[in-house]
């Protein structure tokens, strides 16, 4: 399979990226296409492992030695049909997932890993362009007449949707918002996921007979009575969208937020719809301060930097992470430093600083008073007498989330929570009340779009166990 | 002691032993022949051996005539009156137990009158018992003879009438095994027992007696790989003594028995109902077919023709064969499968006096003819002292080929004569001409295959098919035309433990020949290999008719779709088919499938009733109600209903399934009785992916027919590692052993398999074939067309579990570079997970606890001492690797392997730093790769490894391009030149043959233990006991998934037990056998954690080998590509930017190993051990786990493998005692106290010595004495000079050092100059010889075997194999059998004259020069591997003068001095063998130079 010395022959080769200075300009997707002839190349790489860590780090279990060998032989339709086996949407991950694959990739061991995540995204988008991506609705004669309610249309819910539909059973899928994507429409921006892409994904499921309803907040309108009276099964996949807020003095000052609340306006006008907010939040020209180190926060930066900030800050709590994984890490996910497109687009990094509050005048912030910190004991504790102050007029929250938003449905289902504020879930993706299943950030919090898509599906084929006694879904 | 109980099964007994016979032309009964035979006796006793009680040997007896003068005299004195000599019969009598009703002797009366018979009366057979040992005393039987006497007229009919009163005095008593006739003839009687056989005239003064007169004695001395020995298994039976396995027997059993119904003979008339079952139960092969070759002896058959039909000669591949000899086999070969299996058979009825060799000629038998009209033939030259100025003829029989005296006729008959009679009974090829047709003749059918309901994708879901089918198993076979290989063994559950569903298949493991019996080289030894099947009915197998040969040939068992339907039309006229369904209504359930299967058997059974000549079991059709019966059940059932019907065999199987894809699902089927098998949903599946990515630039067409290949090859190696050479002798043979099913199922549709934990019955067979038709049918949408992933070779996490995976990996690699306990524990908890639990069979366990505090418990670093590491050579894993495990196993007292491939002698000395980089383990394999003298001297433990657990009965290959400049230094090759190992050891062809080895290797090194690496499997405690009476100091027992080197994928699979399995029965069998005390038990396959430790120590481990687990502990990633060099974390590779990717270290394996130990030390508290040794095979301490929640496994029963061995107290239960190995009696004391001055001052020393061939291994102690002290060096050339005289028994010069010349004027036995080490060997005949010096056997078998340096001049011919596996000497012969140069590697053979078949059969290096005056050696030649050129260059010209001229120098050679005088004239008559790999590599050595030049 594959060439078994093309790890010795070729290194490890990204997909380029359109330079700094054009893509700020706009919004549009940073990563250019790599060549197919070097992306066989790549795809040759791969070693075809006895044990794929790759396989098994992957939530969804995608087989990705299968489908690089398939790519080094140019066997592109072969090669979305395996990816397809397990993912429903390698469109979504291909872009947005940081790949613990790659990170669990042999050749990580001593060398470079296998740039898996390009070919799985060059895989489906030839895949589109080919026009084998085509609606696959489930025959009449094998509808089972049984009713799905899947509540939140991110990815956990829409691949719990696609699969439970195509078990044959009625998939409805219920989102408050006014477009159907959850955090995938309005949470993260264009240059990472334009977002005609998740409306060519909607559109087959719409085909294939998946029915999605919009501003339906579940609990409002539809009631949760209406919910469970019209439905055999629930899927919840609601999402871990209630920000983590700081509890500091000034906080309550004008121009500090939420990242989501400013990431979601941002998208909305990107999208040119009107944001429908009470106060607008814009980085364009102010000196901008975001708070935390993930993936959010990385979002914010990069959005900062399209409207035209004057400068901008990222802050973390914790010291510097190393460089270089720690040797013992493999498989799993590395601490490190993880470098995002944004932050070569520019701004600061800083590291080992607390926050103590903010100051302003006029109702709105112009400090941010903080302190350093170091790590001692496994604890980040601050140092006295390092107190400094930075001046901001923006300052955007990226540090996590604390579980599903807690609404009236919530309160009504009453199903628990667990200690970090996931909807708390039993046997799998079961929940206290039979027949309603819950999946993806709703479940174990703020998570990977890949677990969300992996638990969708899982999720599916309970609730299908639950729906006919056994399920012929996959695993 | 309890044959039976536990996992003990007294079927799996094997032996062995010396045999032969002297006989007189002259036909005149002396007393001297008698007393010869019992000379022959005594000079092979060495071939036999003892169990625990030194004085009982395994048996020995002598078959004579009737001495009639001593029986009148006896009778006589009796009053007994007996009629003229030939005109009263004699039988031999064994009684033991009670009696009961009327007693043997009123049986016997009754019987006798029945038939027309007066029983004259009996005699008591004088015996002294205390002539022998205590354990033989205490079953001895009481001994009696009675008289029989005849009604004058026709000898023959007489003799048919004593074997219809003995077999119905058996059957009058089977059930009390009160007596057994020993033998009953007018014409013969034997006297036997279980002695060694210089007791048998002691034990029998009858056989003093100077009237006791005869002119045949045939001797026996056996060797039985167990020690529960009974009187009766002694031989000769009663036309035959065997040295020899009958690998098939189960199937030649079953066949026999299928074929009596169709029985009749005009002389047996009514009689032959008497005699049903021709075969009885329980026997040995030996009795077994004795039974079958009296009776068709007694049918009318003569010996000769009898043995020629059981025994054939490979006619099959034999280009050069004559027609008629051909015609005469090809016949006969549809009558009668072949009893197939290394054997050499004497035979007699009492006139003639026989003996044959097996196709392989894989048992020694040599003969001489006397002046004065003595005919002597035996397993070794010798064996009777005869002065060389009497013998006129020296020679050995030659695979398959037969030798006969006929005492009446006075003639000596040489295989011509003997079977040219034969050839001419019947217009035999006439007969073939008429009555044969090939299937390739017949028209392409008219019809095509029923459409099929169901698509494709469906079916392909239905049978189970997986991606990995496709791409791992299908295509590579579709591609390549061979099975693709695999590495690192196997870590899935066994297929009763398996989550997911199994085909019937995955619960079959096959059988392979380890110790008893060789496997054989189906690519090497290709000649004697056949794939051919025929279809058709049998006819009566006393009857010769035309009838009987007409059937339709096969080449092989793969069927197109196209071919079978050739069969389905072949009409009355040549065979009536039927077509079964083997399909079951899916709504009927898992009931339905059982009724479904009754129903089938009742149907074929009318069918064939009413002529149905070949039944096609067809699974076409299969659709959405519609499912299989997995045609394996299906097959196997019918076979035996119908052979319980009684009309096998007038039908021929022919499956037509979709299920059957792999070689191993092709040999089961035929195993169970299937002629051919159409695959044909395999068929379609290649034809769809012809041209896709995994098919590149193969057609379909071609695919199909590479894949009947690569099936068709795989199928000779799964039938070959159990030693058998045709498939059609294979069928029906059922040579495997099920894992996981029940009693019931197996009893009733495969009858006769072991199948030892019991498991599943029907309904779970059901179940899982019903939960495959629901994936097939019912999924919701048909996911893209894709099939599952399988997950069986590679890890998919969704499909198959592994043990080694994403979660057992990381902690151990962590731990061990940590140093922390605790990282570690997460390894060994991933194994108390579910998963992790159902994948073996030791997961079922758990323990009884009775706890002490841990500080009592031995300490960790006494426990890490009974760690090894496997057997890895340098070469399959890289210098680092390899290094570090030595240096590691150094440190904690544990011990490394070498593995196969030699240990570099830098190894042998301490580094500066005091790390210690030598493998105390030193592995002897077949390919004896760097085996020198200087590598057995620097060892603490010689293993011979007999099999290996990832491929048991195989051999292994080297690729020209992996042997590097530093393997080919240490493996004494050719870098560039590729190695083969062959499947067996070529001085292993039985359980003496490896006592042998044993022998040698102590000579050489006297102060390493010898180890023996079995594989496990049923039967190998009996192996083991035998290993351990051939004197092994220790036995490995290796489980089926270890393994880390390349191997065919269904091997990793499908070959070899578990060793809870294997180890559990050898701790029983060695207990019962009293032997346990005298070896150390090892085991291995798949070890990792202190739970894995301390059972295989409560099943009797005491020594743990592990591979995998260490090799994860240096980096190990499981890539299992270790057959393609491209390891990345550089172990097992030798690519030098690979390895410097090494990052393990010595600490890191110790870490490992203390963890693992202080993890025992806690188990062992846990259970109340405080000493290791205590633990040692206390089963009782082990239980099955209280709840088992998984619905396949609820029906193990695991209490065979818990039977603790009930032994008389005292017995040891562990190692206590060391193995005499008797080496004081080595004539080598003698010569190294005469060789001191050349051994402490290099002075010269030269003498004289007598030898005989109970002197064996000759030289060995002494070269081991020199390459002590000299290493690989030895001594200067010349230093000692020994000339022997006489007949030098097995392994002259073995080992022989440099600077030691022996010569031997006489003759040898086999194995002379084994692993020759630098020394001169010359071996010619008497000077008084009668014969002539350039026609006689001056060396038996296999020569040089291994040698790495040296010389050897021979005068005369050598037997077959002549310097086997050679890589370094420089030889001389004047002929030579069979296979000479087989697997060479590098050194100089010059043939003065006469070649066998198959010469330089896998040769890869060195050179033969063969002197080919008559212009056949290119017909003789394989020309594989080798090309032939003339003797042109002035290099070679000078090399060939030189050898001729020190042959006439060291051994007198008249024909080295014809050759040299003539030298001009014979020079063009010399043909140089040059290996392709050889010439290549010297041709890229040139290039360079070539370059420079132009």
């Amino acid at each position: 399979m594959g060439d078994p010395k093309g790890f010795l022959k070729i290194g490890r080769k990204p997909s380029p990226k359109r330079t700094v200075e054009e893509r700020v300009q706009d919004y549009r997707y940073v990563y250019e296409p790599m060549p197919d002839e070097e992306l066989k190349g790549q795809a040759s790489r791969c070693m075809d492992c006895g044990v794929p860590f790759c396989n098994t780090g992957c939530p969804l279990g995608n087989l990705i030695p299968d489908w690089n060998d398939l790519i080094y032989r140019e066997h592109w339709k072969q090669a979305i049909d395996r990816l397809h086996q397990t993912n429903n949407f390698p469109e979504f991950t291909g872009m947005l997932c940081p790949a613990p694959c790659e990170a669990a990739c042999v050749l990580a061991i001593n060398d470079k890993p296998v740039t898996i995540k390009e070919i799985e995204l060059s895989i489906i988008n030839r895949a589109f362009e080919e026009g084998w991506v085509v609606p696959r609705p489930t025959p009449p004669e094998k509808r089972t007449g049984r009713r799905v309610a899947i509540v939140g249309s991110g990815p956990a819910g829409l691949a719990a949707a696609q699969q439970l539909n195509w078990a044959g059973h009625t998939a409805v899928v219920f989102e408050k918002d006014d477009r159907i994507g959850g955090l995938l429409r309005y949470g993260i921006p264009d240059y990472k996921i334009e977002k005609w892409v998740v409306d060519r994904r909607i559109a087959i499921m719409e085909e294939e007979g998946v029915e999605f309803r919009t501003n339906a907040h579940v609990g409002e309108n539809p009631t949760t009575k209406d919910l469970k009276g019209e439905f055999d099964a629930i899927v919840l996949a609601v999402g871990a969208l209630q920000g983590r807020d700081l509890d500091v003095p000034g906080r309550e000052l004008g121009g500090i937020h939420l990242a989501m609340d400013y990431l979601v306006q941002q998208n909305r006008r990107v999208a040119g719809l009107p944001t429908n907010a009470e106060v607008e939040i814009s980085a364009a020209g102010k000196n901008v301060v975001i708070l935390g180190g993930g993936d959010t926060s990385a979002d914010c930066l990069g959005n900062a930097h399209r409207e035209g900030c004057a400068s901008v800050k990222v802050l973390t709590h914790g010291p510097r992470p190393p460089d270089n994984p720690d040797h013992l890490t493999w498989p799993d996910w590395p601490f490190i430093l993880h470098t995002y497109p944004a932050h070569e687009e520019g701004g600061e990094r800083g590291f080992s600083v607390a926050v103590k509050g903010f100051s302003g005048t006029g109702g709105h912030v112009e400090k941010m008073h903080a302190v350093e910190t170091e790590r001692t004991n496994g604890k980040t504790v601050a140092i006295d007498g390092t107190d400094f102050e930075i001046e901001t007029d923006l300052v955007l929250l990226a540090i996590g989330f604390t579980g599903p938003v807690r609404d009236r449905f919530m309160r009504e289902m009453d199903l628990g929570y667990t200690h970090t504020g996931a909807i708390h879930s039993e046997n799998g993706f079961g929940t206290r009340e039979p027949g309603t299943f819950v999946a993806g950030d709703a479940k174990r919090g703020a998570s990977l779009i890949v677990w969300a898509i992996a638990e969708g599906r899982k999720a599916a084929r309970q609730a299908d166990e639950y729906l006919m006694g056994e399920s012929l879904l996959p695993e | 002691m309890t044959p039976g109980a536990g996992l003990y099964d007294p079927v799996y007994e094997h032996d062995a032993c010396g045999l032969g016979f002297v006989a007189r032309l002259d036909g005149r009964r002396t007393r001297e022949t008698v007393e010869e035979g019992l000379e022959v006796l005594l000079n092979l006793e060495h071939r036999g051996t003892t169990g625990s009680d030194p004085e009982t040997g395994d048996g020995a007896g002598i078959l004579t005539q009737i001495p009639d003068g001593f029986f009148r005299k006896r009778c006589k004195e009796l009053g007994i009156e007996l009629p003229e000599a030939g005109c009263y019969g004699v039988g031999m009598l064994f009684e033991s137990g009670v009696d009961e009703g009327l007693g043997c002797e009123g049986r016997l009366e009754k019987i006798c009158a029945e038939e027309g018979h007066e029983l004259l009366g009996f005699r008591g057979v004088p015996v002294v018992p205390e002539a022998v040992g205590k354990v033989a005393r205490s079953v001895m039987p009481r001994i009696r003879q009675f008289f029989i006497a005849g009604q004058g007229g026709d000898e023959a009919a007489f003799e048919r009438k004593l074997y219809v009163i003995r077999r119905r005095l058996h059957k009058a008593v089977e059930d009390s095994h009160a007596c057994y006739v020993v033998s009953l003839s007018s014409k013969t009687v034997i006297y036997k027992g279980l002695l060694k056989g210089r007791q048998l005239p002691r034990f029998y003064p009858d056989l003093k007696d100077a009237a006791f007169a005869s002119a045949i004695a045939l001797v026996h001395e056996r060797f039985s790989t167990n020690t529960l020995g009974s009187w009766e298994l002694a031989h000769p039976y009663r036309y035959i003594a065997h040295n020899g396995e009958v690998n098939t027997i189960k199937g030649n059993i079953n066949w026999l028995r299928a074929r009596e119904s169709r029985l009749h003979s005009e002389l047996f008339g009514r009689d032959l109902e008497k005699l049903s079952p021709v075969i009885l139960p329980g026997q040995s092969d030996s009795a077994s077919f004795d039974n079958a070759l009296e009776l068709l002896h007694l049918a009318g058959r003569s010996l000769p023709h009898a043995v020629a039909m059981m025994i054939p000669e490979a006619w099959e591949n034999d280009g050069l064969m004559d027609p008629e000899r051909r015609a005469f086999y090809q016949y006969h070969s549809a009558l009668m499968e072949p009893w197939d299996g290394p054997a050499a058979v004497a035979f007699t009825d009492g006139r003639i006096v026989g003996a044959m060799l097996d196709r392989n000629g894989l048992r020694p038998a040599r003969y001489s003819v006397t002046r004065d009209g003595r005919v002597i033939m035996a397993s070794e030259d010798g064996a009777l002292r005869v002065p060389a100025e009497d013998v006129i003829e020296r020679w050995r029989l030659q695979p398959g080929k037969m030798l006969v005296v006929d005492t009446e006729r006075h003639e000596l008959l040489h295989d011509e004569d003997a079977k040219r009679p034969l050839f001419g009974r019947q217009p035999y090829r006439a007969w073939l001409e008429e009555g044969e047709i090939h299937l390739n003749e017949l028209p392409e059918p008219s019809t095509n295959p029923r459409p099929e309901p169901a698509s494709l994708l469906e079916r392909q879901r239905a049978f189970g098919y997986t991606i990995e089918d496709q791409r791992i198993l299908l295509a590579p076979m579709a591609q390549n035309g061979k099975e693709p290989d695999g590495s690192m063994g196997t870590d899935t559950p066994l297929a009763v433990l398996s989550e997911r569903p199994q085909l019937l298949f995955s619960y079959f493991k096959q059988h392979f020949a380890q110790v008893t019996n060789p496997p054989i080289d189906p690519l090497r030894e290709e000649l004697v290999m056949s794939l051919k099947m025929s279809l058709g009915p049998e006819q009566n197998l006393f009857d010769e008719t035309k009838k009987h040969c007409r059937r339709v040939l096969i080449e092989g068992p793969v069927l197109t779709a196209a071919e079978l339907e050739k069969i389905r039309s072949l009409g009355s006229e040549r065979a009536n088919s039927t077509t079964l369904s083997t399909l079951f209504p899916v709504s009927t359930g898992e009931e339905g499938m059982e009724e479904a299967l009754a129903r089938l058997c009742e149907k074929a059974e009318s069918v064939v009733k009413a002529g149905s000549a070949v039944l096609v079991l067809s699974d076409r059709g299969v659709n959405e109600t519609q499912a299989p019966i997995p045609s394996l059940l299906a097959t196997a059932s019918l076979h035996h209903h119908l052979v319980r019907a009684g009309i096998r065999t007038a039908t021929t199987l022919v499956v037509e399934t979709a299920e059957a894809r792999e070689v191993h699902h092709f040999a089961l089927l035929i195993g169970y009785g299937a002629t051919a098998v159409n695959p044909y949903l395999a068929f379609e599946t290649i034809e769809d992916l012809a041209g896709t990515h995994l098919m590149e630039g193969v057609g379909p067409e071609e695919a199909a027919k590479n894949y009947v290949k690569a099936i068709g090859k795989g199928l000779l190696k799964v039938i070959s590692k159990m030693g058998i050479s045709t498939l059609f002798s294979y069928c029906g043979a059922q040579i495997f052993e099920a894992v996981g099913l029940n009693q019931e199922l197996v009893d009733r549709c495969f009858t006769g398999t072991a199948s030892r934990v019991g498991g599943v019955g029907m309904d779970a067979l059901a179940r899982e074939t019903l939960e495959r038709h629901r994936g097939a049918f019912s999924a919701a949408w048909d996911n893209a067309g894709e099939l599952e992933v399988g997950g069986e070779y590679q890890l998919r996490v969704q499909g198959q579990y592994h043990q080694w995976n994403q979660t057992s990996i990381p902690p151990l690699q962590r731990a061990v570079k940590t140093g922390n306990f605790e990282t570690y524990k997460e390894f060994t908890r991933h194994f108390d997970g579910h998963s992790a639990r159902f994948a073996t069979l030791r997961g079922l366990f758990d323990f009884e606890r009775a706890p002490i505090p841990i500080e009592k418990v031995e300490p960790a670093r006494e426990i890490v001492k009974r760690f090894v590491t496997g057997a890895m050579s340098f070469g399959s894993i890289s210098k680092e690797a390899h290094e570090t495990l030595a240096i590691a196993m150094n440190r904690i007292g544990g011990k490394s392997n070498t593995g196969e491939g030699g240990e570099d002698p830098t190894r042998f000395t301490i580094d500066p730093n005091g790390d210690n980089r030598r493998s105390a383990v030193k592995q002897v394999a077949s390919g004896r790769f760097g085996v020198t003298t200087e590598y057995l001297v620097n060892a603490d433990v010689l293993q011979i490894k007999m099999a290996q657990g990832s491929k048991p009965g195989e051999g292994g290959q080297l690729p020209g391009h992996k042997v590097s400049d530093d393997i080919a230094k240490v493996r004494y090759s050719t870098p560039g030149v590729g190695l083969i190992s062959p499947p067996p050891h070529h001085d292993i062809y039985s359980i003496e043959d490896l006592a042998q080895l044993i022998h040698d290797l102590k000579n050489a090194n006297p102060l390493a233990d010898v180890s023996v690496k079995l594989v496990a499997e049923v039967g190998v405690g009996t192996v083991a006991a035998g290993v351990a009476k051939a004197k092994a100091d220790h036995i490995t027992i290796s489980g089926h998934d270890g393994g880390t080197g390349a191997s065919p994928l269904s091997s990793i699979k499908h070959a070899g037990l578990p060793w809870e399995l294997g180890l559990a029965e050898t701790q029983q069998v060695l207990i019962q056998n009293d032997l346990r005390g005298r070896v150390i038990l090892q085991t291995d396959g798949q070890l990792k954690t202190g739970r894995d430790v301390v059972v295989a120590a409560l099943l009797g481990g005491e020594e743990f080998a592990f591979s995998t687990a260490p090799l994860v502990a240096t980096g190990c990633i499981m890539m299992r590509v270790c057959h393609l060099n491209t390891c990345p974390v550089g172990i097992a590779t030798q690519d030098p930017e690979l390895r410097k990717r090494f990052t393990g270290t010595p600490e890191h394996v110790v870490n490992y190993f203390f963890f693992l130990a202080e993890e025992v030390r806690e188990l062992m508290a846990s259970m109340g051990f405080r000493t290791f040794e205590e633990m040692v095979g206390r089963s009782d301490m082990l239980k099955m786990r209280d709840a088992i929640e998984h619905w396949k496994a609820r029906g193990v029963d695991l209490s065979a493998i818990l039977y603790r061995a009930e032994a008389p107290e005292g017995t040891a239960i562990s190692h206590s005692e060391r193995q005499n190995h008797g080496l004081e009696k080595s004539m080598d004391n003698e010569l190294i106290g005469k060789c001191i001055p050349a051994l402490e001052s290099g002075k010269k020393v030269s003498f004289a010595h007598p030898i005989t061939n109970t002197n064996r291994t000759v030289g060995g102690m002494l070269s081991g004495e020199v390459a002590r002290r000299y290493g690989n060096e030895g001594l200067p050339d010349g230093t000692v000079r020994i000339n022997f005289h006489g007949v030098a028994g097995q392994s002259f010069g073995a080992w022989l050092a440099r600077g030691l010349t022996f010569t031997l004027e006489g003759t040898t036995n086999d194995y002379v100059g084994k692993g020759l080490s630098g020394g001169r060997l010359a071996v010619f005949p008497s000077r008084l010889a009668a014969y002539k010096p350039t026609r006689n056997v001056v060396v038996g078998n296999v020569a040089l075997y291994g040698a790495t340096a040296g010389e050897a001049y021979f005068r005369g011919f050598a037997g077959e194999r002549f310097a086997v596996r050679n890589s370094g000497a420089h030889a001389v012969v004047e002929g030579v059998g069979d296979h000479a140069c087989e697997y060479m590697t590098g050194g100089v053979v010059v043939v003065l004259g006469e070649t066998g078949r198959n010469f330089a059969a896998g040769m890869s290096g060195g050179v033969a020069f063969v002197l080919d005056e008559a212009g056949r050696f290119e017909t003789l030649c394989n020309m594989d591997m080798v090309g032939l050129e003339p003797v042109e260059s002035e290099e070679d010209i000078e090399l060939l003068r030189g050898m001729v001229e020190r042959h006439m120098e060291w051994s007198r050679s008249e024909r080295a001095r014809r050759v040299l005088d003539e030298w001009d004239e014979v020079l063009p008559s010399f043909i140089k063998i040059m290996p392709h790999d050889l010439k290549r590599v010297l041709r890229e050595r040139q290039e360079p130079e070539l370059e420079v030049a132009s």
